[in-house]
């Protein structure tokens, strides 16, 4: 297996150890010593015990994924180092509890094995158990050359609701901690995360929260959002600060509630959103059509996870697209969008709000789990150039008014609710009005007009997909979605192999597919699901039928590391 | 100001004559009237039944929803649009079936906006099946051998879930109609009217003889401030005891009323600007 040139830190333990807060702290350290991190999360549907890990991928240039080795391994119960001793790399560290006694024979790399007595350090320092992780991570910083002027910020930051009490502590623990390494383990310590002179200011984020900031940013009105992982993160980013902003966030009963309480809120002028996983999705299947027979614009965020049913609730899969393509039944325009990372959440989040006002539908922008909770470093999102744009909105009283008035483009004229302009937003097929209609002519009259948007879309606004990597290559790999980061970091390593990152799902970007595919010399479809589902749908859109296929539905990421090998067999076979 | 002209469609009710939708027509009519509902002021949403087609029928916004979903996109727009009076038409199958769901949370939260309800024990609009108002033992297409289940009591089901305003009235009496449709608007809170209308084509059992024979209005003995009382008329039902009236009513924070960046008006509602999150990303560095 290919080794990537990154170092990775990873941290592991039962749930309910703190163990993301601790690897998001380290992460913040990086970032703020003027690095660049991408952190990857791993734990099970469970709110105590179970096995969680958390690994931050450390590096002077921007990393797009996290690697499958593991540089230092801080281990807080013996099922961590049973279940990650196999990434551990020639030189690498393990730091763990001295008085736990773990076994470490099933660690076959040459690791320095560093223990420390974490009870007594915590105590002399007149701390209480639970800040065992405080000092295993003092230590570790230690270890690293890490600042503890950025630790012991960010433990201010963590208590800064507590009494000031708890932060000393917390800090004087972290200290003891980081004394303790640096004395003991002096000839071990590596320059991974030494203070850099000069230091851009970073943001360490994901794609729940850059979806939240993205939505709250493009004038969000009213969300209304049922918690579910892996998307749950979104309501939480959006719930606090509502007053503040001048939005509406509700809790509902359930998913077919969230949207069709969005879809009232629509009508009533407001920009309004949902979001979701695949299982919350499937009851907003009914609003979904809705949402298109009554032109009413709805922005919803789909976050995959290994399915059917509850599936793996915290695990990935991106088996979802065929379902959010199709759902509902009949035709009606349906705009789907894909983010690869927790930067394209953001903007096109922002972008999902004009596309849903200006076409007065459903936009669906479909995240998953692996970027909603992996964080990247970036540097805070500029949106200068963003302007709000709400289509054919109607702001005054107009004579005649009709709200379904059939129009070239497709849309027509849209005045919310309350203005004095009377139309019925229908779920039956209905006439210009908004009234009740079968008859043959308007049905087509009002179909056409409808499905007319999605090609002023595709003419107007689909953007197009973009091609990472050089012009001409000899392999070219197609993906979409999480799969981005692994990939672009695969690449790096080849001069002659390049990737089509696909976002645009509908409508599609047929054409330009086509051109680069038919002038492809190899390649490889990579992909999250069981059935090909992208494959699928660039054989329906453009004839082209991939041959080679690298698919994974464990739950797992593909790691860049597979996708290297899986390159260099194919060059190899050549 | 409103007139009968304002509200008038070019769409002719298509309710079986003698139906009870024609009088909650007329009196939802007479109401909007008498209070000035219009579009500038007022948003009707409806499901799907015989009920929903009132929408064609009153020149006034609305939403026709999918069948059981009326209640979330009226709470959807009452919570956009401080001005908005919101009424929502359903029917049995709808909020006693389909969305039940939504009704309890409605009365629970107290949503400012008024439920009027079909009820006519029956389902009309999908020819003749039982609803969950129907008796035990009722024979339909869809229980020829008997309805095994017991009826669910909109009432009671409404004053359990916290409901703040609980009436009952018979569609026939239309000026008693039209008062409690505006009775219930103008209470602030969540409103349910449930209005007893008889199916003629399809329910021969509750027919107007049924309501006629068997209703009466609850006194001056009856204190619905009382839950309690209310629960226990809420439960009766039967030959000579089916009360019409106000059973509960409380005065009670709404739910809009808890939310202090509300839209106060229709500008407000479609003032939509970027805006700037550069605090927000603090959070994150």
């Amino acid at each position: 297996m290919p080794k990537l040139d990154y170092f990775t830190f990873k941290i592991g333990g039962p749930a309910g150890f703190g163990i993301k807060s601790m690897g998001l702290n380290f992460a913040k350290v990086a970032t703020r010593s003027g690095y660049h991190i991408y952190d990857y999360s791993e734990y099970p549907s469970l709110i105590r015990g179970g096995h969680n890990a958390m690994q931050v991928t450390v590096s002077e240039e921007p990393v797009y994924f996290t690697t499958q080795h593991t540089n230092f391994l801080v281990a807080l119960n013996q099922e961590t180092i049973d279940l990650h001793c196999d990434e551990l790399v020639d030189g690498a560290i393990v730091l763990f509890d001295s008085d736990l006694k773990f076994k470490t024979d099933c660690i076959k790399a040459k690791v320095e094995n560093c223990s420390l007595p974490l009870a007594k350090i915590v105590s002399e320092a007149g701390g209480i158990p639970i800040m065992r992780n405080t000092a295993a991570l003092g230590a570790a910083l230690a270890m690293l050359d890490g600042s503890m002027d950025h630790f012991n910020n960010l433990i201010s930051a963590e208590f800064k609701n507590k009494k000031p009490e708890v932060t000393e502590l917390n800090q004087k623990v972290a200290k003891a901690g980081y004394d303790y390494a640096k004395t003991n383990f002096k000839e071990k310590i590596k320059n991974i995360l030494t203070k850099k002179d000069s230091v851009e200011e970073k943001i360490v984020i994901n794609a729940n929260e850059a979806a939240a900031l993205g939505a709250i940013s493009a004038g969000l009105g009213f969300a209304a959002i049922y918690p579910m992982t892996p998307t749950s993160n979104i309501l939480h980013n959006l719930a606090p600060h509502q007053e503040e902003y001048g939005f509406v966030y509700k809790q509902p009963e359930d998913e077919i509630a969230a949207l069709t309480m969005a879809l009232g809120a629509s009508n009533a002028g407001l920009r309004s959103m949902v979001a979701t996983s695949g299982g919350g999705f499937a009851l907003m299947s009914e609003g979904y059509g809705l949402a298109g027979l009554t032109e009413t614009p709805v922005v919803i965020i789909e976050g995959m996870r290994g399915a059917p049913a509850t599936g793996i609730p915290t695990w990935n899969e991106q088996g979802d697209l065929r379902f959010i393509l199709h759902a509902h039944q009949g035709d009606f325009p349906r705009i789907v969008l894909a983010a690869g990372d927790a930067k394209e959440a953001f903007y096109l989040t922002q972008k999902a709000f004009d596309l849903a006002d200006k076409y007065q539908t459903p936009v669906v922008l479909i995240v998953d789990k692996i970027i909603c909770e992996d964080d990247q470093s970036y540097s805070p999102f500029k949106y200068d150039d963003y302007q709000i744009d709400r289509g054919k909105l109607v702001d005054q009283t107009q004579k005649d008014y009709k709200r379904y008035a059939l129009s070239k483009d497709g849309i027509s004229p849209r005045s919310p609710f309350g203005l004095g302009n009377h139309f019925l937003a229908n779920a039956d097929e209905h006439d210009e009005q908004g009234y009740s209609n079968e008859e043959i002519k308007n049905r087509n009259d009002q179909m056409h007009k409808r499905m007319q948007k999605l090609i002023t879309c595709e003419k107007e606004d689909m953007q197009d997909p973009v091609l990472f990597g050089p012009g001409e290559a000899d392999i070219t790999l197609v993906s979409w979605g999480s799969n981005k980061g692994a990939i672009r970091e695969a690449i790096k390593h080849f001069d002659n192999v390049n990737f089509l990152h696909i976002t645009w799902m509908n409508p599609f970007p047929s054409q330009l597919v086509k051109d680069y595919l038919e002038n492809a010399k190899y390649i490889i479809n990579i992909e999250q699901n069981y059935s090909a589902q992208l494959r699928g749908l660039i054989m329906e859109k453009t004839g082209i039928n991939i041959q080679d296929t690298m698919l994974r539905y464990d739950g797992r990421p593909i790691y860049s590391e597979q996708i290297i090998e899986k390159i260099n067999q194919v060059l190899g076979d050549k | 100001m409103t007139t009968l002209q304002d509200l008038q469609t070019p769409c002719a009710p298509n309710f079986c004559p003698g139906c009870g939708d024609f009088s909650i027509w007329a009196a939802f009519k007479n109401a909007a009237v008498k209070e000035g509902w219009n579009n500038t002021n007022t948003v009707l949403t409806a499901g799907v039944g015989c009920h929903g087609h009132i929408l064609n029928f009153v020149k006034i916004n609305a939403f026709g929803s999918l069948h059981g979903r009326a209640v979330p996109v009226a709470e959807g727009a009452r919570m956009a649009n401080d001005s908005l009076n919101v009424f929502v038409f359903t029917g049995d199958g709808d909020s006693l079936a389909e969305g039940t769901n939504h009704y309890i949370h409605a009365a629970r939260r107290n949503h400012d906006l008024t439920i009027i309800l079909h009820d006519n024990a029956i389902y009309g609009l999908t020819t003749g099946q039982t609803s969950p108002r129907s008796p035990q033992g009722y024979k339909s297409k869809s229980t020829p051998l008997g309805n095994p289940d017991h009826p669910v009591n909109p009432l009671t089901l409404a004053i359990a879930s916290g409901a703040t305003f609980v009436s009952r009235v018979y569609a026939s009496h239309i000026p008693q109609v039209t008062d409690m449709i505006i009775k219930a608007n103008q209470h602030k809170g969540l409103a349910i009217v449930d209005i007893l209308q008889p199916c003629i084509t399809f329910n021969k059992e509750y027919d107007n003889n049924f309501y006629q024979d068997n209703t009466y209005y609850l006194g001056e003995d009856h204190d619905p401030k009382n839950k309690t009382q209310a629960f226990e008329k809420a439960l009766e039902w039967g030959e000579k005891k089916i009360p019409l009236g106000i059973f509960y009513q409380e005065d009670s924070p709404s739910y809009e009323s808890q939310i202090p960046q509300i839209r106060q008006t229709t500008q407000d509602a479609i003032k939509c600007e970027k805006r700037d999150i550069t605090p927000l990303f603090e959070k994150f560095k």
